[in-house]
């Protein structure tokens, strides 16, 4: 019996997901395991992978459809042995029982409909063609598509195509060209709408991801909806550096087991002070403040598609050497698009760190549900004053945001306080 | 009662189209037709004309045939008996096809007149008696027929439509056509040819009213030349019986003419065949004697569609074929189903010379605010036609200046109606001038006229 393939839900909540592409095509042999397509929540792209060995027998949704809801059968899997006669049952259209166009008529100036939801799997062969529009190397357009792109200085390979086979189209690019609006589709979005460019302007359009949008509507719901308040304070880092120097001069030459960054250090020493200061560590809820008995300490990373911010689980926990490559790792695959969900999901702090870009000190905003973020800034040689006497020192500066409806001044004061000391006398760190 | 996934009511090139279409879809189809499988199109349209007026040219050829070279020991003669009993027999083998093919595809076809009941239910009357279906989906594909004008009611002796003129039991001495749309300058250039006096009278200002100005123009210089009096702005006002025909009375200008015809044709636009088929029982709008439709053929009513002539000009066979294959492939939910873009419909009229086009006219592409570039090229300087011996005529190009896009194209000469469909195509895949420039024409052909019309719009004509 051939095998359906469906959406799957790989994170709580998630109701529908783009398929993106899809990696394989129909008659693909393909074995446990491999990826067959990729698809993008609002969180991250990720791979489908199949679960059983067999052929991709048929593509029911074609690649680059959008709002598939989880569940969907979106392909068919025919198991060792079986030949394409499995396939009939999947082939005939679903007869409908209910008149499936519009009855109402649309209006003249209707755009052509986008390529129809991806929950009406219909005649194998047309979706066959119309799978995997090819977005890498060659973009299919038409040339009056190009023209126009060109003119209104859009980039073509960011324009979806919806001709045959995803070619684009004259329509893509008005369609891209006009301010369109932002999908209504959660409440907040009224406050993401598309700000009005002047007339005449140049610009180019750059469509949202799943991503960018999540990201546009935590944020502005953070912003807005939490009460921030900032502490700044300044740390002197003397001995953290020279901690940090003696411990990566042990792990030097070809078989290096760790090279600590300033970040690794300072997530460690938030973690421990989270866990010195657990007020923090927590998030605000109408009925009580949920203190989080774990320290799960999230690192921003900046990505092509933008931010991600991976969990380092139990950070407190964990030794500065694996910290350190538990980042790297992270942050690596955060770049590439192959995070699991469970790698990004959850934590009850989060830490940026701007310093490698030379910014001294910046305020963050904080990422919900969580109640505090740390801005780290860069460390810069400046004068400071030790036992009243000026000296050469190595600074930086820390800001937390903290939401005032869980953390109070003062017991932000002490976290930062209690990190402060940590990194001031990294020694503590042992204890 | 028989449950149908789709019931076509109306076998014309919209109907069986869409019934094929939806066969092939895995839909469980029936189509009712009253009279012949193929409807007016093929029986009594498009393709008995053509052959008709296929006799009529080889008159024509035969006539100038010493020019060629071509010898004949008397004057060719003319048998309009044979000409219409050839007509007659190329519309039988295309009905006998549309049978075959809707055997083929499994179609249910079922013979008599429908009246839709509501709820999906439609009663069929035949001769066979009276049965009831029922279908999820139902798509009115019943066509129009000739428009009547106050005191000219066709009779079928005096008064014609389509369908007597292009089954003449005699050639007339003296013609008028009312009407000079496609049909009616058809008509007139056919008879003309075989040995008519002609009349032709048209009530907008211009023949061919549709088309671009440049060509109505040229094609009345032409017919004239042929003997045809042509009458724009002319209004037919009354009629009067003599011994051998009528005497009618027009208005041209403001001025009163009358004129003796042994027969009228009446090609003054269509009528939607809306009566009869119970749609009262539905929410679907009647405007004008056409269904009220949306972009994918859909009525006011769940559930009931409408195709082709019935849902509204332009009147084209193709027209009515790809709206039924559009209207079908949106029932069964297929991602890439593709609505008809009405500017993307070519249209072709077989007189001498032919014309043929598609999308914007000049007119109207200034009046939807492009900025137009325009090239022209008569095919006086096409090596090709030359030969033919049939170089009247010319091809217009109509381009956005700004980014090239082809909006339309407006030909007059031999064998346009072959030639525009390389427009078409053009238009669909969204060419612009530089894609036709750099196209490989054949040489020598007609098709390197379309070449020079767009060279000349940029002041690189080779051959002017």
């Amino acid at each position: 019996m051939a095998i359906k393939i469906e959406l799957p839900s790989v994170a709580a909540g998630m109701e529908e997901a783009t398929l993106v592409r899809w990696v394989k095509v129909e008659g693909d042999q393909v074995s446990k395991g491999e990826t067959l397509a990729e698809m993008e929540t609002d969180k991250a792209v990720m791979e489908l992978e199949t679960e059983a060995d067999g052929v991709l027998g048929r593509i029911l949704v074609p690649g680059g459809s959008e709002g598939v809801t989880v569940g969907t059968m979106i392909g068919v899997l025919l198991e060792p042995g079986e030949d394409e006669s499995a396939l009939a049952a999947f082939q005939a259209p679903s007869a409908p029982s209910e008149p499936a166009a519009p009855a109402s008529p649309e209006p003249e100036t209707a755009p052509e409909p986008q390529a129809a939801p991806a929950q009406n799997p219909v005649s194998a062969e047309s979706q066959g063609q119309a799978s995997a529009p090819e977005r890498e190397g060659r973009v299919f357009a038409s040339p009056l598509a190009r023209r126009l792109a060109n003119e209104y200085g859009l980039d073509l390979s960011g324009i979806q195509g919806s001709g045959p086979h995803g070619r684009i189209v004259r329509l893509d690019v008005e369609r891209a060209r006009e301010a369109a609006p932002v999908q209504a589709a959660a409440p907040a979005a009224a406050s993401i709408q598309a700000s009005s460019v002047p007339e005449g302007a140049r610009v180019e359009r750059i469509p949202n991801s799943g991503m960018r949008k999540t990201i546009a509507r935590r944020l502005t719901e953070s912003k807005q909806q939490v009460p921030h308040f900032y502490l700044t304070m300044e740390v002197d880092v003397e001995e953290m550096l020279a901690l940090r120097g003696r411990l990566n001069a042990k792990s030097s030459g070809a078989d290096r087991k760790y090279r600590l960054s300033v970040n690794d250090i300072v997530v460690y020493a938030a973690a421990r002070a989270l866990r010195r200061v657990p007020d923090v560590n927590a998030s605000w809820s109408e009925e009580a403040i949920l203190r989080y008995l774990d320290v799960d300490v999230c690192v921003a990373v900046a990505t092509e598609g933008g931010l991600v911010t991976p969990v380092i689980h139990e950070a407190d926990r964990k030794g500065l050497a694996e910290i350190s490559g538990e980042i790297r790792d992270l942050a690596h695959r955060a770049r590439a698009g192959k995070l699991a969900p469970a790698e990004y999901q959850g934590g009850g702090f989060t830490i940026s760190n701007l310093g490698m870009y030379g910014i001294r000190e910046f305020s963050a905003i904080i990422n919900p549900p969580q109640a505090a973020i740390l801005a780290v800034g860069a460390v810069e040689k400046r004068p400071v004053v030790r036992n009243d006497q000026l000296a050469v020192g190595n600074v930086m500066i820390m800001t937390l945001s903290s939401d005032h409806r869980v953390v109070d001044g003062a017991v932000g004061a002490r976290f930062l306080a209690e990190l402060r000391a940590l990194l001031e006398d990294p020694l503590e760190l042992l204890v | 009662m028989e449950r149908y996934q789709v019931l076509i009511i109306g076998a014309g090139p919209g109907g069986y189209v869409a019934a094929i279409r939806a066969a092939q879809l895995g839909l469980r189809t029936a189509i009712v037709e009253r009279a012949e499988l193929g409807g007016v199109c093929l029986n009594w349209g498009c393709i008995p004309t053509k052959t008709l007026l296929r006799s009529a040219e080889l008159l024509r050829q035969a006539r100038e045939g010493a020019d060629y070279g071509l010898v004949l020991d008397a004057p060719p003669q003319f048998d309009l008996q044979a000409a219409v009993k050839r007509s007659r027999t190329v519309a039988g083998q295309l009905n006998r096809g549309v049978r075959g093919l809707l055997k083929k595809n499994q179609v249910s076809v079922l013979t008599g007149h429908a009246r839709l009941q509501g709820q999906g239910r439609v009663v069929i009357e035949g001769e066979q008696g009276v049965q009831e279906v029922s279908a999820v989906h139902i798509i009115l594909a019943t066509g129009a027929r000739p428009r009547a004008l106050p005191n000219f009611e066709p009779d079928g002796k005096l008064i014609w439509t389509a369908r007597e003129a292009m089954t003449p039991p005699a050639l007339p001495n003296t013609l008028t056509v009312i009407g000079a749309g496609a049909i009616g300058v058809e008509f007139a250039s056919f008879y003309a040819t075989v040995g008519s006096k002609v009349t032709l009278l048209e009530a907008a200002e211009r023949i061919l009213p549709v088309e671009d100005a440049e060509i109505s123009a040229m094609l009345a210089e032409r017919l004239r030349k042929q003997g045809i009096d042509v009458r724009t702005q002319a209004m037919v006002e009354s009629k009067q019986a003599q011994d051998d025909g009528l005497q009618i009375t027009f208005s041209e200008g403001g001025a009163k003419h009358s004129l003796d015809a042994e027969r009228v044709i009446l090609a003054a636009g269509i009528v939607g065949n809306v009566e009869g088929l119970g749609l009262e029982q539905t929410a679907v709008r009647v405007e004008k004697s056409h269904i009220v439709v949306d972009r994918w053929s859909a009525t006011d009513e769940p559930g009931v569609y409408a195709i082709g002539d019935v849902a509204g000009p332009p009147w084209l066979a193709h027209k009515a074929s790809h709206e039924g294959v559009a209207c079908i492939e949106r029932i069964a939910g297929l991602v890439d189903a593709h609505a008809l873009d009405p500017e993307a419909v070519p249209s072709c009229t077989y007189c001498h010379p032919q014309v043929a086009s598609v999308g914007l006219t000049e007119a109207r592409a200034r009046e939807h605010g492009h900025a137009v570039t325009v090239g022209r090229f008569a095919f006086v300087g096409n090596g090709k036609a030359l030969a033919l011996g049939d170089s009247q005529g010319f091809v217009k190009t109509v381009m956005d200046a700004h980014s090239g896009e082809l909006l339309g194209a407006h030909l007059i000469g031999p064998d346009v109606t072959e030639l525009i469909g390389t427009y078409a195509l053009g238009r669909t895949l969204e060419t612009t001038e530089l894609e036709i420039m750099r196209t490989v024409f054949p040489h020598p052909t007609l098709s390197e006229a379309l070449h020079e019309s767009v060279l000349g719009a940029f002041e690189r004509p080779m051959h002017v």
